[in-house]
């Protein structure tokens, strides 16, 4: 099992938006490990497939130099379980973005289908918000390897962005150097 | 018309009890930031946009907080006499005294209190 909470993108426009959906499986053990007998998905864990929608947007407004770490919840709310054969839709928006960092507004929701008909139902909001942790307020210094956007992430990144047109922005002028 | 300072620690208070998630009566003009309402350094990023955000004011990277990655005002995590001097200048309001004794940049955060927040959006608003 890989530490992969969203399954592809349907939509993402750089500095503004994305969305990422997450089909709930029976298979997944963390379903049978939370309320043992009624499978449901933890909010903890739509708070990570979230973090990951949210993160990847927040890298990509800076072409992926960045460190970016979730750094903060600063609300999440959800008012409707997530059961198997569902399918978790994550829409982040960005708030605020700056050199140190970036705000982002969440909304989960949940296409489901009872007797043949699809419905699409809100599950919760979350606000959160990620560090540029290489521009940081505390000061600290981390290793100069992006050990965030690796070369693992980004060639799942290519998988994500395979059916979408998504135009990064083009490198600083201080990396042509 | 401009606003009074009463009206802007009112909306202080407001981003202060979202941002931190503190009660009302703990955001006296007083409290420190981090010791009294435990704030952390992304906190003050919240800050600085719920700020922005709530009284239409830009706060420039660096405003608030030295820049660390200039060897002029910041060596080895520590204020130079210089970044002090600077600091004193661009946010007189703050009490510094516990940053001269010990240039820590990381303790440069202690020294904000609620009023200090509401003196510097008053200076951004009257400029």
């Amino acid at each position: 099992m890989r530490w992969i909470w969203i399954d592809k993108f349907e939509h993402f426009e750089v500095n503004v938006a994305a969305r990422a959906i997450k089909n709930v499986s029976l298979a997944e053990e963390h379903l049978h490990d939370h309320i043992p007998g009624f499978p449901v998905m933890p909010a903890s864990l739509m708070i990570e497939g979230m973090a990951q929608t949210a993160g990847i947007l927040v890298g990509a407004a800076r072409n992926f130099q960045e460190k970016v770490i979730l750094a903060k919840i600063g609300r999440a709310s959800f008012a409707r379980l997530v059961r198997p054969g569902d399918q978790i839709v994550y829409a982040a928006r960005i708030v605020n973005v700056s050199e140190q960092g970036a705000a982002i507004e969440g909304a989960i929701t949940v296409r489901s289908s009872t007797a043949g008909a699809r419905e699409e139902l809100p599950v919760g909001s979350i606000d959160m918000m990620f560090s540029h942790i290489d521009n940081n307020l505390a000061g600290a210094k981390f290793p100069e390897f992006n050990f965030v956007f690796n070369s693992e992430f980004m060639n799942l990144f290519e998988t994500y962005r395979r059916d979408l047109n998504v135009q990064l922005p083009a490198a600083s002028a201080a990396d042509d150097k | 018309m401009a606003m009074t300072k009463d009206e802007v620690f009112v909306k202080v208070k407001e981003v202060l009890t979202t941002a931190l998630a503190v009660d009302d009566d703990e955001v006296t003009p007083d409290a420190h930031l981090t010791t009294d309402l435990g704030a952390e350094s992304i906190d003050f990023l919240d800050i600085i946009f719920q700020l922005e955000k709530s009284f239409g004011i830009k706060i420039p990277k660096n405003e608030l907080m030295p820049d660390t990655n200039s060897p002029d005002l910041v060596q080895n995590g520590k204020l130079t006499p210089k970044g002090v001097a600077e600091l004193k200048t661009r946010m007189p309001f703050l009490d510094l005294t516990g940053i001269e004794a010990d240039p820590d940049v990381t303790k440069i955060k202690d020294a904000f209190t609620v009023d200090s927040l509401v003196n510097y959006v008053m200076t951004k608003l009257s400029a």
